[in-house]
């Protein structure tokens, strides 16, 4: 930051004397720009079918059929799925957050924002907070339907489980930040809705992984909503959190993450 | 070059340009271009398509970075500039949220600044407050550009810059857009405008800077750059006029007859027409100034332009 500290020697006396406030607190992050970005995810229709309506009819749709049966080690499979469902929700809820910077790319926004004081941290962390806003809701409402109809868990398995779907949600946060750095397009989660569903299915949110042909399971292991998925049906279960698991999670957050960070720089740099 | 100064009096130069360039590969879309614009001038950018106006006015704002040369916005870097709120910008087309209403479009923007004109303010100066609950992407080409005005207008910026900001607008948007952009630099606001229609540069501005292959090639009043590019044309009817003889006389450029009509482009047209007035039986005779178009095209022409005046 060598240009800050030059400009600092010939405008800090005039800025400190007459304009001590003509800069924004925080970059120009605000809780006004956040619940208006979040009403606006609310107001996109197709964002709400995927996220918020589809996953609760698929449990009604699956978990309603399955009721009353029971895993070989007792688990009630109504729960199993509401589970799983509640992490895909959550992950089609992210990733459409993360993406939308693809169809702000795409229309000049980010362009335009240039030309505020907003910086483009704050815009970043805005963007994953309203993810995880809408994450949250997909997993609330999963959740609820859940419980109306029928499934019944200790409370701590409620409160985990749901947990961990949320806050596990953030690698498609990331994920989605990462593909709408790579591509400005108004379609994207066009494309990205069959990918998070093939994602989900190695993850084992659609059928237990046990199902699965052996070589599949192996590769499930590495794909990024295997970890997730485990951590979140763990205490169901009542199996430990594996540390493949946890690795799986830290790693692809940490590799979406990398690589958004890399592609929003080269995208805000100056040519 | 010394380095700018910025006096706590606030009477720092609007805009410093210092040996800007800016090449694209083997491109070069702006050459050595340096430029002073005092606080309170409406000054039009004014070059063919391709001249450099675009990228000129990017290097200004810090979304491009110059090949060489400095940028000085009241003293400030452009990123300084931008986050104190003192330059804002209304671009040609694009960066807005079509699924935004105009009201919120306005009131995210502010969220951005550490303070702002209020928005319904804003809104009813940019003529906008009639629809103000509309849906950007349902708004025409010239509502939007109004918006783009009403959220550069937030910060109550000292330096508003507006790039070919008319484009695709019709007569009557056109004229409502600068209307309320003339009545807005009345308040003192320092306006830099780019535009290819000359008559935009002729009407609103004070000082015209023409732009050609990224080089100023003239500035000065509209006035000045007409003057400077063509004299004037003294028209006359001369019987049998002897062409030769007449582009010998001084002040004269070059002359042609048609007829018995003598033309005679002249840069001292006074002393062209006492010769023709006194020395010769001429009569009917007509001093015309040539248009901006004239000086347009002259000026921006492939060949031999010519200096620059300040």
């Amino acid at each position: 930051m060598t240009a800050k500290t030059m400009d600092a020697k010939t405008t800090d006396a005039a800025a400190a004397a007459v304009t001590p406030t003509r800069r924004p607190a925080l970059g120009g992050f605000s809780a006004t720009f956040l619940v208006m970005e979040i009403r606006r995810m609310l107001r996109n229709r197709r964002t709400l079918v995927f996220v918020l309506v589809m996953p609760p009819l698929f449990f009604l749709l699956f978990g309603g059929a399955n009721r009353g049966q029971h895993l070989d080690n007792g688990t009630r499979v109504n729960a199993y799925i509401m589970i799983s469902l509640a992490v895909y929700g959550a992950m089609v809820a992210t990733t459409s957050g993360g993406a939308m910077v693809a169809v702000e790319r795409a229309q000049g926004w980010s362009r335009q924002l240039r030309l505020t004081p907003l910086h483009p941290a704050a815009y970043v962390a805005t963007k994953v907070l309203t993810a995880m806003a809408l994450g949250l809701l997909a997993v609330v409402i999963q959740f609820t339907v859940g419980a109306v109809s029928d499934v019944r868990m200790p409370a701590h398995v409620w409160l985990f489980a749901g947990l961990a779907a949320w806050l596990g949600s953030l690698v498609f946060a990331a994920f989605g930040l990462f593909v709408g750095y790579l591509a400005p397009a108004e379609n994207v989660m066009q494309f990205l809705g069959p990918i998070l569903a093939i994602l989900a299915l190695f993850g084992g949110l659609f059928v237990p992984l046990e199902v699965l042909p052996h070589v599949m399971q192996q590769i499930a292991k590495f794909t990024p909503v295997y970890g997730v998925g485990q951590i979140a049906r763990s205490w169901l279960i009542g199996e430990s959190v594996s540390g493949a698991a946890v690795a799986n999670v830290v790693l692809w957050t940490a590799g979406f993450g990398f690589g958004a960070a890399r592609l929003f720089r080269r995208d805000t740099a100056r040519v | 070059m010394s380095m700018p100064v910025t006096t706590t009096t606030g009477t720092a130069t609007a805009v410093e340009l210092t040996g800007l360039t800016k090449t694209f590969g083997p491109v070069t879309a702006v050459r050595g271009l340096s430029l002073r614009i005092e606080p309170g001038e409406v000054v039009a950018f004014l070059g063919p398509n391709g001249a450099g106006k675009t990228t000129t006015i990017d290097m200004m704002l810090g979304l491009a970075r110059p090949t060489a040369g400095t940028v000085r916005v009241y003293g400030r870097t452009p990123a300084e500039a931008i986050a104190e709120g003192r330059v804002a910008a209304v671009m040609q087309s694009g960066g807005l949220l079509r699924d935004l209403t105009v009201a919120e479009t306005v009131r995210m923007t502010a969220s951005f600044f550490a303070r702002t004109r209020p928005v319904a303010e804003v809104l009813e100066r940019a003529g906008i407050a009639g629809i103000a609950d509309r849906r950007v992407g349902k708004c025409s080409g010239g509502q939007q550009q109004r918006l783009r005005f009403a959220m550069a207008l937030l910060p109550d910026p000292d330096l508003m810059v507006l790039d070919e900001p008319t484009t695709g607008m019709d007569v009557e948007g056109r004229r409502e857009f600068w209307s309320a952009i003339r009545a807005d630099a009345r308040a003192g606001r320092t306006v830099l405008f780019a535009t290819h229609y000359l008559e935009e540069a002729d009407a609103y501005a004070d000082r015209i800077v023409l732009i050609r292959r990224g080089e100023v090639v003239a500035d000065g009043t509209a006035a000045q750059v007409k003057a400077l590019a063509a004299g004037r044309v003294v028209r006359a009817t001369l019987p049998g006029a002897d062409e030769v003889a007449l582009a010998a006389l001084p002040g004269v450029d070059s002359a042609e007859v048609r007829g018995d009509t003598v033309l005679l482009h002249a840069t001292d047209s006074d002393r062209v027409a006492r010769h023709l007035l006194t020395r010769t039986p001429a009569r009917d005779l007509e001093i015309t100034s040539r248009n901006l178009e004239d000086a347009f095209i002259a000026l921006t022409a492939d060949d031999d332009a010519p200096e620059a005046v300040r």
